[in-house]
C-alpha cells in the first residue's frame, strides 16, 4: 500500500506530465475507435454511389419467430479485422526484415501524433482542461511537420519489400508527397497570416469574429473569405494527395503496380497500413474543419455576440449553450464531411497520370498558393492602413500584378517551343443509320 | 538541467560525425556525417543561447536571439548544400557509374 | 527497512525525457557511422534528428524544434533517401572490393581522445552553469523560442542576413537543377 501511496505522491508531484498524458490519450483513443466505423461508412456510401448494396447483413440476427435484428452491416469491419488477424502472415524471404517490420509502424505514427492536437471544443469552460494540447504554440507547423513524416512509411516499405513494383510505388510516393507538401504549407501560410497565430485554438477563434469584419451576426469562417476560399481549394487537393487517395493513389495504383508499396504486406501488417490511411483521412478532415470551417461551431452564426446583445436567458442563449455542449459532435460531423468528400472523389474521378500529377502540383497549385499568399498579405496591410476599401483595392491590384507576372513567365517559357497544331473536327455528313461519317477539317 | 549535458551531447555528435567523414567511403554517408556535425553545432548554439547568451548583441535584439538566428542560417545553408551536393553525386554516378570516394582519383594528376 | 525512509528522487520529467532522448541521440549518432548499409545509416540519422527536435523542445526552443523536423527529417533526409534509392547504393558493391583498412580501428581511440581533449579544455569551465537565463513562456509574455520572438528578430535586426540566405537558397535550387538535369544531345 505504501508503494501505491508513494506512486500517487510521485504522480501528484508531476501532475502536469500525467495530465498531459491523459489528455493525449483522450484525443487519440477516439481516432482508434472511429477507424472501423469509417471503413463501413466508406463501403456503404461508395456502393450507394455506384448503385450497389454493399455490406449490409453482417451481424443481422434472425430470431426464432422470424423477426430480424438488423445492424446494417455495422459489424462488417470487425469481421474484416478478425479475418485479417487470422490470415497467414507471410514474410517474403528476400525482404530487409528490420525495415519491413518497422515501416508499417512509421506509417501509422503521423495520424496519431497529429490526432492529439486537433481542437474538439472551445477553449473555455470544461473543455478548457484540454486546451494545453490544442493550444500548442506551434500547432499548424507541428501538423505540417508530422504529416511530412508519412513519406517514410511509404518509401521504406517500398525499399524493404525488395520488389520492383514496391520500389516504384515507394519512389512515386516520395515524389508525390514532397511535391504536394509545399503547396499545402503555402496554402496554410496565408491562413496563418490572416489569423495571426499558429495555435489551432486561435485559428478557430479568429473565425468567430464578424464576417469580413463588417457583417455583425455571421462568423468569419475562412472558407467565406476570398483568399481563404482559394487556400481551401488548394488545401483540399493537397490533402487528398497527401493521403494517397484516389485520384492521387499512384503509389498503390493497382492496375500498374499490383498494390504499390504494400504489395508484400499481408495480414495485420497490411491492416496497419489500411488503418493508418483511414486515420489520416479522418485527421485531415478534422484539420480542414478546424482551419477553414470554423472548427467546432455548427453554423456560421455568432451566437455569443447575439446572445450578449439580449437581456435575460433567451433562445439565443440556449442555442449558444447547445453549440458549446455539442462541440465534439460538431467537430466529428466536420471530419465526416471531409471523409465524405474523399469517398465522393473516389467514386467520381479517374486516376491522374504521373506527369499530370506533377504538373498539377508544381505548375498550378504551388504558384496559386504563393500568389494567394501575396494577395492576402497585401489585403492585411492595406486593411491596416486604409480600411476595407483600401484592402479591396490593394488585393485587386495584387491579383492583377501576380496574374501579369504569371502570364509573362508563361510566355517566356513557351517562347522557344512551337505551338501544338490546333484542329477542330465537325461532322458534315452521315445519317443515324448510315455511319459514313466524313470529318472535315475546319480552318 | 546543467548546460554541460547539452554541450556534451553536441560534442559527442560532432566527434562522431567527423570520424564518419574520415572513415566512410560512400559519399552519401559522408554527407550525412557532415549533417550530423552541423546539427551538433546547432545544438551547441541553442544551448548557449538558452544558458549563457552572448554579450555581443545587436541593438534592440535580446541576446538569446543570436543563437537561434545562427541555427536558422545553418539550416538554410545545410539545405542548399545538400541540394547541390546530392546533385553532384548524381552527376558523378552518371558519369562513372560508381561512387566510391577512394576510387574517384582522376584529379590526382 | 521502512519504505517511507527511501527518499523520493528529485527527478523532474524534463530530466527523464532529456536523458532518454540524449541516449537515443548518442546511439543513433554512432549508428550513422557504424552501419554498413546506407539506408540504415540514413534511418539512424533521421531518428537522431527527430530526437534532437525534442531536445530543442525541452529547452523551450519550440520553433527551432519544429524547424528541425520540417527541414531535416521532412525535407533533407527524404532527399537523401531518394538519392540512395535512385542510385541503388545499398547493394553494397563498396564493401565487396574493400581491402583491409586500418582507419576504422584507429578511429575509436582518436575520437575518444579528441572528445576528452575538447571536453576537458573547453566544456569544463561551463560546469557550474545550471540555470537558463533566457525567459520561458509565461502567461503574460512569449518565450525565448516562440515563433513571435523569432519572427520579430528575423524581420528587424537580422533582415539582411535573412535576405542573403534566401538568395543562397535560390542559387542552390538553380545549381541543383543544373547538376541533376540530363544532358540533352544537341
Amino acid at each position: 500500500m505504501k508503494d501505491l501511496g508513494q506512486g500517487i505522491e510521485w504522480l501528484s508531484i508531476h501532475q502536469p506530465t500525467t495530465l498531459a498524458v491523459i489528455r493525449v490519450l483522450l484525443m487519440i483513443v477516439p481516432v482508434l475507435v472511429i477507424v472501423p466505423g469509417l471503413i463501413w461508412y466508406e463501403r456503404r456510401l461508395l456502393s450507394w454511389m455506384q448503385d450497389r448494396i454493399g455490406p449490409n447483413r453482417t451481424g443481422t440476427i434472425t430470431l426464432k419467430n422470424g423477426k430480424k435484428i438488423r445492424t446494417f452491416g455495422l459489424l462488417q469491419p470487425i469481421a474484416d479485422g478478425v479475418k485479417l488477424f487470422f490470415k497467414e502472415d507471410i514474410t517474403p524471404a528476400a525482404v530487409d526484415r528490420f525495415l519491413y517490420f518497422l515501416s508499417p509502424a512509421i506509417a501509422l505514427f503521423p495520424a496519431f501524433a497529429i490526432g492529439g492536437t486537433l481542437p474538439w471544443g472551445p477553449g473555455h469552460g470544461i473543455y478548457g482542461l484540454l486546451t494545453p494540447v490544442w493550444g500548442s504554440e506551434i500547432g499548424l507547423l507541428y501538423l505540417l511537420a508530422i504529416s511530412s513524416l508519412g513519406v517514410y512509411g511509404v518509401v521504406l516499405s517500398g525499399y524493404a519489400s525488395n520488389n520492383k513494383y514496391s520500389l516504384m510505388g515507394g519512389l512515386r510516393g516520395a515524389a508525390q508527397l514532397i511535391s504536394y507538401e509545399l503547396a499545402m504549407a503555402m496554402s496554410l501560410a496565408s491562413i496563418i497570416l490572416v489569423s495571426g497565430s499558429l495555435k489551432l485554438t486561435e485559428v478557430v477563434s479568429a473565425q468567430e469574429g464578424p464576417l469580413w469584419g463588417v457583417v455583425y451576426g455571421v462568423q468569419n469562417w475562412f472558407i467565406f473569405t476570398p483568399f481563404g476560399f482559394v487556400s481551401a481549394v488548394i488545401f483540399l487537393i493537397c490533402m487528398v494527395a497527401e493521403t494517397n487517395r484516389v485520384p492521387f493513389d499512384l503509389p498503390e495504383a493497382e492496375n500498374e503496380l499490383i498494390a504499390g508499396y504494400h504489395t508484400e504486406y499481408s495480414s495485420m501488417k497490411f491492416a496497419v497500413y489500411f488503418m493508418g490511411e483511414y486515420a489520416m483521412m479522418f485527421i485531415f478532415g478534422g484539420v480542414f474543419g478546424v482551419v477553414f470551417l470554423g472548427g467546432y461551431n455548427i453554423v456560421p452564426i455568432r451566437w455569443d455576440a447575439l446572445a450578449g446583445s439580449m437581456p435575460g436567458y433567451g433562445a439565443m442563449h440556449f442555442i449558444r449553450d447547445a453549440n458549446y455542449w455539442l462541440a465534439p459532435l460538431t467537430f466529428l460531423a466536420k471530419c465526416a464531411a471531409g471523409i465524405t468528400f474523399y469517398i465522393w472523389l473516389r467514386a467520381t474521378l479517374p486516376r491522374l497520370r504521373y506527369d499530370q500529377l506533377m504538373a498539377l502540383g508544381w505548375k498550378f497549385l504551388l504558384p496559386a498558393a504563393v500568389a494567394n499568399f501575396i494577395v492576402s498579405a497585401a489585403w492585411i496591410m492595406a486593411q491596416k492602413l486604409w480600411g476595407w476599401q483600401g484592402a479591396l483595392g490593394a488585393s485587386v491590384a495584387a491579383i492583377m500584378i501576380t496574374a501579369g507576372l504569371y502570364s509573362a513567365v508563361k510566355r517566356a517559357m513557351n517562347a522557344g517551343t512551337t505551338a501544338m497544331e490546333k484542329r477542330t473536327l465537325a461532322l458534315v455528313e452521315g445519317t443515324e443509320t448510315v455511319p459514313s461519317v466524313r470529318a472535315v477539317e475546319l480552318v | 538541467m546543467p548546460l554541460l549535458a547539452y554541450l556534451g551531447l553536441g560534442l559527442f555528435m560532432f566527434v562522431t560525425g567527423s570520424i564518419g567523414v574520415v572513415i566512410r567511403r560512400n559519399p552519401v554517408v559522408v554527407f550525412m556525417c557532415i549533417e550530423l556535425m552541423l546539427n551538433a553545432v546547432n545544438l551547441t548554439f541553442l544551448a548557449f543561447a538558452r544558458y549563457a547568451p552572448s554579450p555581443l548583441l545587436l541593438e534592440k535584439q535580446p541576446a538569446w536571439m543570436a543563437g537561434q538566428m545562427a541555427v536558422i542560417f545553418v539550416m538554410a545553408v545545410a539545405a542548399a548544400e545538400v541540394a547541390v551536393g546530392l546533385g553532384i553525386i548524381m552527376a558523378i554516378f552518371r558519369l562513372k557509374n560508381k561512387v566510391d570516394l577512394d576510387e574517384l582519383s582522376s584529379m590526382r594528376g | 527497512m521502512d519504505i517511507n525512509q527511501i527518499p523520493i528522487p528529485n527527478v523532474s520529467p524534463n530530466l527523464v525525457i532529456v536523458s532518454l532522448f540524449s541516449l537515443i541521440a548518442v546511439v543513433t549518432g554512432i549508428g550513422v557511422v557504424a552501419f554498413n548499409n546506407p539506408i540504415r545509416s540514413m534511418l539512424s540519422l533521421v531518428a537522431n534528428f527527430f530526437t534532437l527536435a525534442f531536445i530543442y523542445f525541452s529547452m523551450g526552443a519550440e520553433m527551432m524544434g519544429i524547424q528541425q523536423i520540417v527541414v531535416y527529417t521532412g525535407a533533407i533526409m527524404v532527399l537523401f533517401l531518394f538519392v540512395i534509392m535512385l542510385l541503388n547504393l545499398s547493394t553494397d558493391s563498396l564493401t565487396m572490393t574493400r581491402k583491409f583498412d586500418v582507419k576504422p580501428f584507429l578511429a575509436v581511440p582518436v575520437g575518444l581522445g579528441v572528445f576528452a581533449l575538447i571536453a576537458s579544455q573547453i566544456l569544463l569551465p561551463f560546469k557550474d552553469t545550471r540555470t537558463p537565463s533566457a525567459p520561458d513562456a509565461t502567461a503574460v509574455s512569449v518565450g525565448w523560442g516562440s515563433p513571435q520572438a523569432l519572427g520579430r528578430a528575423l524581420f528587424t535586426g537580422y533582415v539582411w542576413p535573412f535576405e542573403i540566405i534566401s538568395l543562397l537558397l535560390m542559387v542552390g535550387i538553380v545549381g541543383a537543377i543544373l547538376l541533376a538535369r540530363r544532358r540533352v544531345e544537341a
